[in-house]
Parts: C-alpha cells; structure tokens; sequence
C-alpha cells in the first residue's frame, strides 16, 4: 500500500438551502487511480472545485502531500502540482491547438510573476518541442495549427488533458474526461490514461461509463447525494447493494 | 494562423514597411491635404497613444475609460520640466512617462480589483477624479481652467546654468540639443518615437508575455488553474499601457507646451477607445490606423461651416439649399462627433474587427477571386462563395 497523498477530512459545502457534499472523506494513495461515480447531482464536480480551490468549503479541510489546500487560490494550488481536465472544456477558442498547449507550460513557469517581454515566443524551442509532443500523445498533433474552438467536444477534452499533462502534474482531477467521445475515442483515451498510470502519477476520476472506471481504477468511492456511501476495490463496489440502490434511486 | 508560426523576418519587414510609411508621410500625405506639421504631429501622438491602449484592450480584453488621465499627467509633468529645468525634450518626455506610470500603478491597483464593467467603471471614476482635481484642489500644480502655460519668469534650472547672457526675448521653444520641436523637426521627433513603440508593442505581442495576456482575455479561469497568478500581469500590462498614454500627453506639450485639464476628461478617453476599436481590436497596425483616420476626418469635418457648405452645393435650387445645408450643418463643424458617432456604428456593426478586418476582407476576395479565374468551370457553389 502506498502512502495517502490526497485527504479530505470532513468536508461540507452548501449552496443556500442545498447540501451538495455532507462530511465528505477521500483518501487517496499516492500513483493508484481514484474513481469517483455517483447519480448526477450527486456532487461530484463540486468535490473537485473545492480541492482545486474554485469553491471554498462551509467545512472540513483538503490535504496533498501534507500541505493543506483550503484557503488557498487556484494558481497555488496549482502551483503545488495539481491540475484538472473540467466537465466542461476550459480551453483557448481563438487559440491554435499548439498555442493552446504551450500556454500552460509558460503559465507554470513564470506563474508568480516574471517580465518576460522581451522574449521571443519563436525562440521557446524546448516548450514547443514538447507541446507537440504531447499533441502527439492526445491525438492531435495533425491539427495543431487548427483553433482550439474548432474541435469537437471530445477533441476539446483531449486537448484539455493535454493542457494538464505538459504541466507534469503530481495530481491528475479528471471530470468526465470521456464524456462526447465515440467508443473508439474512448478507448484511446483509456490507453493514454494508463500510460500515464505507469509514470506515477495520482488521478481522481470521475465517470459515468462503467467501462472506463473497470478499465482504470484501482478504488472506487461512490457519491450520492453529498454522502459517500462506498468505498473500496472495483469488484467489492460493484456487489454492494448500497449503490445499486443509490443508483436506482439517483436516476429515477 | 497563429503568431508563432509567423517568421520573425516578416515582423522585421513589417516595421521597415512601418517606418517607411511613417517618415514617408509628409510626402504621399500632400494629395489628401493632410501633409503639414501639426496634423502629422498628431498621427504619430495619437497613434501612440492608441497602441498602448491596444496592449490592454487588444491582448487582455479589460476595457479601460480612464486612459485619458495618463495624457494628462504626461503632459503636466512635461510642461513642469519644461519650466523648472530645461527646454530639452528628452526629461519632459522621460517625466511624462514617469508620472503617468506611477498614476497608472495606483489606478490599476485599485481597478484591477474587478473585470468586465466594474473594471471599466472604476477607471473611468479615478480618471473624473483626476480631471476635478486638476480643475479645482490642484491648481497650484495645474493652474486650474487657464491650464498650465510657460513663462518667462520661469526656473529652468539647467538651461540657466548652462547659458551665459540674458534670455531672448518672447518665450522659449521646446528643442531638442538646439533643434527646435515645432514643425516639421518635431513631427520626425513624435514619428521616431512612435516607430519604437510599435517595435516594443511588435515585441510584447511576440513574447510569451503576451500569449500569457492573451490567455487572460480567452480564459481566466484556465490561466489560473494552471498555475498563473493573473494579477500582476494585469499590474504591468496596465502600467505599460499607461506610460504609452504618458509618453503620448508629454509628446503633446512638446509640440505645444501647455496642458490643461479638459486633457483628461471623459471625451479624450472615449476617443482612444474610438480609435482602437475603428482600426482593429487586438491588431498591430489597426489603432495606429484609427488614430490617424479619426484624426484627419476631425481635422476635414471641424473645419466645415455653413459657408463651405453653402458653397459646396451651390448647384443646388436655393428651396433644396435651405434644407440640405442646415442638415449637413449638423454633422460638421462642431458637430462632427455626430458623424464620428455615426461612421463608429457602422464599423462596430458591419466590421466588427475594425478596418483592418475589412481590408483582410478585401484582400481575400481579391485572391479568392484570382484563384476562380483560374478554373475552367467554376461549379454553382464556389460562384456564390
Ligand atoms: N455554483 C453552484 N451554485 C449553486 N448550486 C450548485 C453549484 N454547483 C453545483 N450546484 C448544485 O450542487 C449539486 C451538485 O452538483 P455537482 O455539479 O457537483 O454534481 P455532479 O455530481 O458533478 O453531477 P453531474 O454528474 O451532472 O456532473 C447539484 O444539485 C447542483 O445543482
Ligand atoms: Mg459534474
């Protein structure tokens, strides 16, 4: 067993009168894959803007790596080595593909503050070179002087992911990466995903296709209605009738 | 296409081409009417002006109303070197874009607290302030609605130090070691300046700088959740854009040495926006375009009265005079921002990329064109392409 790289002890979050998470707790070994499945609603997306800083919770805190995220901002948290692919693709429309690229891996570098002005994009060789590679990796490298906000909505996420992958992160938070990708996208997308498995690095994911979640996860957690109420080995999760109710019930 | 692909050797022809056109005004502007020294004094100030707005509203999205506030501290700050220290351009031009580059670290400061029309609001806020200031607490620095003028009695502490014998008669002239500032020499100096500036604003476009800006005008959001702290790179762009304001008023006061405090009011900051977005949002040569076409239609139009017009039309019936004449008086004269407001809706409704989305309009029908005169047969669709 490997140690716990991500905690999260006890957290809430409300939006008025509703509660999306109750006492959520997470923990996560460090390079195993994480999933997270649950009915829609269940807040699942809502626990991944409270780790990566975009929602502050009412309570409970997130750990990585012993550095505790609350409270902290986005670029922070970024900056400690945590990215995200979002549910719905936040990328550069007006952007060409390798633009869209190597803007993260400038964003990274100079994110605190650095004049770099006087600088030619032209002459960032390495950056470009490493872009392109991993177009390579997503797919996409034949498109790359195409805009961003011409692909299609399972391109646009594989861009995302490679957005992420350029900024090396040590933790991966993956919201629906497969969602509007045909079968076949789907199934590349699960090798590139293993493939970064075997670097090791964390991911969370969160999915809706079974296929994917068997094909990838080490553990399962299962959110509904703000509550985890399972948690464990892919095959133990699967039996319990606790989810499959939640399922019924979920998506009645 | 995308920046990264274009050669640097074509950004070096660019700015031969720049420069050329620039130096060569005096020269193919004499056709249009265009070609004497004060008027192309203020092509090159405006165009100025304008491509440093272009740096925070071109490559970040945040629409400032308060630029003109930055003009007017260039332009103060010139006229007090002016008259504590020397004659010579170069301090009034470095104060200038002094001065309004602190202004601009205060004003974006606190501004940048807020996007979108907050932001838009705030600056407009400070920059009224500014301007009320400069009308009413300030007057021992401003010198209040009169506006701040050279005098005889005046320090400058440098050239008195440097010249022996009584000061000439009448005032001063602006000069640079010797060369006076006036004229045709002080157009060279404005249209020198602004070949650097659009070298620096070719550069910044160019630099991974200004890809980070122009991913804080695509996504914020994404910017920061890979790891960019947006805010000081909001700071400097803010603060570069107004020293380009501050260089732009200093330059003002060198070819006319005093300042007031209409300088900065709404109006001046509305133009800038005018200017910026009538040429091309976001594009290297479309403020500079704006600035100077804006400059010249102001130029034309204000100088209509009724009598040229009167004139203009005399082959008209006198019933049909007496309507038509009054109508267009309307639009000239005084009242040419009626037509300015006019030639801007047409622009921001049909081009909304500005002149330089039209002419790459033109030009690709031009080509497309070539290319269907190269087809045998053109086939129903491309004909109606
Ligand atoms: N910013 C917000 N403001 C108000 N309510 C919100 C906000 N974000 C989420 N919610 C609500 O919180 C609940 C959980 O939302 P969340 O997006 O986390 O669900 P999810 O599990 O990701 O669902 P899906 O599978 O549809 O993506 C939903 O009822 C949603 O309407
Ligand atoms: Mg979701």
């Amino acid at each position: 067993m490997g140690d716990l790289v991500l905690h999260l002890d006890g957290i809430s979050k409300s939006f008025g009168g509703l509660s999306a998470l109750s006492n959520v707790n997470l923990h996560v070994e460090e390079g195993t894959t994480h999933a997270i499945i649950g009915p829609n609603g269940a807040g699942k997306s809502t626990l991944l803007n409270v780790c990566i800083g975009r929602l502050k919770p009412d309570s409970g805190r997130v750990m990585f790596d012993g550095q505790e995220l609350t409270g902290k901002q986005p670029h922070e948290i970024a900056q400690i080595g945590v990215a995200r692919v979002f549910q719905t693709p936040e990328i550069f429309q007006e952007m060409s593909l390798l633009e869209n690229v190597m803007l993260p891996a400038f964003a990274h570098r100079d994110g605190s503050f650095r004049f770099n002005a006087n600088k030619l994009l032209s002459k960032q060789g390495e950056i470009r070179d490493e872009a392109e590679h991993i177009l390579e990796d997503v797919g996409l490298k034949d498109q790359m002087m195409m805009e961003g906000g011409s692909l299609s909505r399972g391109d646009k996420r594989r861009l995302e992911l490679g957005m992420c992958l350029i900024l090396h992160p040590r933790l991966l938070l993956l919201d629906e990466p497969t969602a509007g990708m045909a079968r076949h996208d789907t199934n590349q997308t699960i090798d590139l995903l293993k493939k970064i498995k075997s670097r090791g690095m964390t991911k969370v994911i969160i999915e809706h296709d079974m296929h994917v979640v068997f094909s990838l996860a080490d553990k399962v957690s299962v959110l509904a209605r703000g509550q985890i109420i399972a948690d464990g080995n892919p095959d133990e999760v699967r039996e319990d009738p606790k989810v499959k109710e939640a399922y019924l019930g979920g998506t009645q | 296409m995308t920046d990264m692909k274009k050669p640097v050797l074509n950004d070096m022809l660019l700015l031969f081409i720049f420069s050329a056109v620039i130096l060569l005004m005096p020269f193919w502007l004499e056709p249009f009417g265009a070609a004497y020294p004060d008027l192309l004094q203020k092509f090159a100030i405006y165009g100025i002006f304008a491509i440093g707005f272009n740096i925070l509203l071109g490559l970040t999205g945040y629409l400032s109303f308060g630029h003109a506030a930055f003009l007017g501290v260039g332009s103060y700050a010139a006229v007090w070197s002016f008259k504590l220290l020397t004659m010579n351009v170069l301090p009034a031009v470095l104060f200038g874009v002094l001065f309004a580059g602190a202004l601009a670290a205060i004003i974006g400061f606190l501004s940048l607290r807020r996007s979108g029309i907050y932001f838009s609001i705030l600056t407009l806020a400070f920059a009224q302030m500014s301007y009320n200031l400069a009308y009413s607490v300030l007057t021992p620095i401003t010198n209040g609605e009169t506006g701040l003028q050279l005098d005889r009695s005046d320090p400058r502490i440098l050239d008195r130090m440097f010249s022996e014998g009584e000061p000439a008669a009448g005032l001063p002239s602006t000069d640079l070691f010797g060369v006076t500032m006036s004229g045709y020499p002080g157009f060279y100096f404005c249209a020198v300046i602004l070949i650097v500036c659009f070298f620096i604003s070719i550069r910044i476009f160019r630099s991974p700088f200004g890809l980070m800006l122009k991913g804080i005008k695509s996504n914020q959001n994404r910017m920061q959740y890979t790891g960019l702290n947006t805010r000081p790179y909001m700071q400097t762009a803010f603060i570069i854009s107004g020293m380009f304001a501050g260089l732009a008023g200093s330059l003002l006061a060198v070819t006319d040495p005093l300042a007031g405090a209409e300088r900065m009011q709404w109006t001046a900051s509305g133009e800038v926006v005018l200017m910026t977005i009538l040429g091309g949002v976001g594009t290297l040569i479309g403020p500079i375009l704006g600035a100077a076409l804006i400059k010249y239609f102001e130029n034309i139009f204000s100088s209509f009265n009724d009598t040229v017009l009167e004139q203009a039309f005399s082959f008209l019936p006198e019933s049909v005079l007496d309507v038509v004449v009054p109508l267009m008086g309307l639009f000239v004269g005084s009242g040419w921002q009626l037509t300015l407001g006019l030639l801007f809706m047409v622009v921001v409704i049909f081009l909304p990329g500005g002149l330089v989305e039209g002419f790459n309009r033109i030009f690709k029908f031009i080509r497309s064109g070539k290319k269907r005169k190269g087809l045998v047969e053109p086939t129903q669709d491309q004909a109606s392409e």
